[in-house]
């Protein structure tokens, strides 16, 4: 098991009289001091507008943004810098990419085809490309345990322009077949997005290896800040897309009616930069790198194991998705029947466990698996065996705190 | 709040269980959905309104402990009463909540429902408790303006 405890000084904190157990990975995760150090010797000492200025702070604000994005680039093995876009978080990305993407390259007749599991930011912003384009969004429903079907896969037909979907489902907890749906989208002729919030923090991802056109995640779930996340896509692709934002720097000549526009990646990033979100994203993939892929998976996996044996023991509990540790990642949502999710993570809150309630943002399939909410905990790499004992522990409580006999 | 037994009271559970007032109404003259987005609580609230007077009340739909007694409390509380004195009652509720209203005598109208003061120590927990009121206060003030 990794040793990394005394790495996060939030983990010292003590909840209602109990040690904070953090649960809720998935939502967000906490950061190291190498991190917060690194964002605060930024603005301690190199804090500039980058890209912008002729004096030193600028400079090396640049030069820190600059290395971020190379970072980024050697870590999900792009084939070139200028294919990392900076964004806030994942959903911005997606949002990027269906507006300057899809409602400029769909029409009526195509179809986007999609997981029923996905997160909002993967689904609502198909739903405006259908509305504007005329497209149609097309599901993928999944077998009772979360596995995909044939059917699901023949659903990627010839009238396909778009299969896009998580790598790791933020409910189900499920890798997907990720190589399988990209071929089969390449093989129809349609574009491959892949939504790593959930992935890239727990796993290799390698966009060449994938072969995906776009992939999307999420900065502070891997222990960088919040509002800096990453868009990769293909050079072709992106540039042959509308920018997004406008304004700053994302501009060549501007004219008093006509602008060209800058080259990748600077096309995509208007307004001042969020130089210490790069900052603190580069020093979490450094972190990361350091601890190596095999470790983190294999104490992640430790903690799946603990949970799900235990969970099994809690009556009246039930697991979305698939009960198999060897298909199931950091992530285990669940229902206990009688107790709603929020009493029932109020209820843990009060012995320090810090879990998450409530819909996941995926509402649609909370709705057609008839769990219009249920509870989620989410591991990362300081999480322990004795904290997935506890959590068991106190979870068997909750019924009889909701007057129950078991 | 350290000790749960005192969020999840007797008072607060029994209401939870209770089906007595949830059902849909066989004849309303007025219908409001309450959700809170971000957490999914969902009710749908009927009165039948009849010369001022809430003849009979119901909600459907579901949500956390807290949202369904704090439901089942309110209906019991407002059935039979005017839609005046309802109305009263729910922004004393509501006072009670914001804690602009603390002293247990001013509170005493609100009968059961006094049991959910403590929620205001609770911020998460606070719009679970609100939801099934402020529909209510939402649905009359819609029906006037029809």
């Amino acid at each position: 098991m990794l040793n990394v405890r005394k790495d996060f000084p939030i983990l010292t904190k003590v909840h209602n009289g109990h040690p904070l157990v953090y649960l809720d990975n998935a939502a967000t995760t906490q950061k190291p001091y190498q991190v917060i150090h690194a964002i605060v010797d930024l603005l301690e000492h190199h804090n500039g507008n980058p890209h912008r200025g002729a004096h030193i702070l600028s400079v090396e604000a640049s030069v820190a943004y600059d290395e971020a994005r190379e970072a980024v680039c050697r870590f999900i093995n792009a084939a070139h810098t200028e294919e990392v876009i900076f964004v806030r978080n994942a959903t911005e990305g997606m949002n990027l990419i269906t507006r300057s993407y899809a409602e400029t390259h769909l029409k009526k007749g195509d179809k986007i085809v999609i997981p029923i599991s996905e997160h909002h930011a993967n689904l609502v912003t198909w739903q405006r490309v259908c509305r504007v384009t005329g497209a149609e969004l097309v599901y993928m429903y999944l077998d009772e345990t979360g596995h995909f079907t044939e059917d699901d896969f023949a659903k990627i037909d010839g009238k396909t322009k778009i299969v896009s979907f998580a790598g790791i489902s933020n409910v189900l907890g499920m890798k997907v077949p990720a190589k399988k749906l990209i071929e089969k989208a390449h093989a129809v002729g349609a574009v491959a997005i892949y939504d790593g919030a959930q992935s890239v923090p727990h796993m290799k991802v390698d966009v060449q290896d994938l072969d995906c056109d776009f992939m999307v995640f999420s900065g502070h779930k891997m222990m960088g800040s919040a509002g800096t996340g990453v868009i990769y896509g293909k050079r072709d692709l992106l540039n042959d897309m509308e920018p997004f934002l406008l304004g700053g720097d994302m501009i060549e000549y501007v004219q008093e009616q006509t602008t060209t526009f800058n080259v990748l990646p600077f096309k995509f990033e208007a307004g001042t930069e969020n130089v210490e979100g790069a900052v603190a994203l580069h020093a979490a993939i450094d972190y990361l790198n350091t601890l190596g892929w095999d470790a983190i998976e294999a104490h992640e996996h430790e903690l799946v194991v603990r949970a799900l044996a235990g969970m099994k023991n809690v009556p009246h509990l039930h697991i979305i998705g698939s009960t198999d540790p060897d298909e199931k990642t950091g992530v285990i949502a669940f229902t206990l029947d009688g107790v709603h999710p929020h009493d029932v993570a109020t209820i843990l809150d009060s012995y320090g466990i810090a879990i998450r309630s409530g819909h996941h943002c995926a509402q649609p399939f909370g709705a057609h698996i008839h769990a219009e909410a249920s509870n989620r905990i989410s591991f990362y790499i300081y999480n322990t065996v004795d904290e997935v004992d506890y959590f068991i522990e106190k979870l068997k409580l909750v019924r009889k705190q909701m007057g129950y006999a078991d | 709040m350290e000790n749960m037994s005192e969020l999840y009271s007797d008072i607060i559970l029994e209401h939870n269980q209770c089906q007595e007032n949830k059902h849909t109404l066989p004849t309303c003259t007025l219908e409001e959905r309450g959700h809170n987005p971000s957490c999914g609580d969902d009710i749908t609230l009927q009165a039948d309104i009849e010369d001022g007077m809430i003849k009979d009340a119901a909600y459907t739909g579901h949500g956390c402990a807290i949202s369904q007694a704090s439901a089942d409390i309110m209906i019991d509380l407002i059935k039979g009463k005017s839609v005046e004195e309802a109305l009263r009652l729910v922004d004393l509720f509501l006072e009670m909540i914001k804690r602009e209203v603390t002293d247990d005598d001013a509170l005493e109208d609100l009968e059961d429902a006094i049991a959910l003061k403590n929620i205001s120590n609770m911020p998460a927990r606070v719009k679970c408790a609100v939801l099934a009121w402020h529909t209510l206060k939402d649905a009359i003030e819609k029906g006037r303006n029809k």
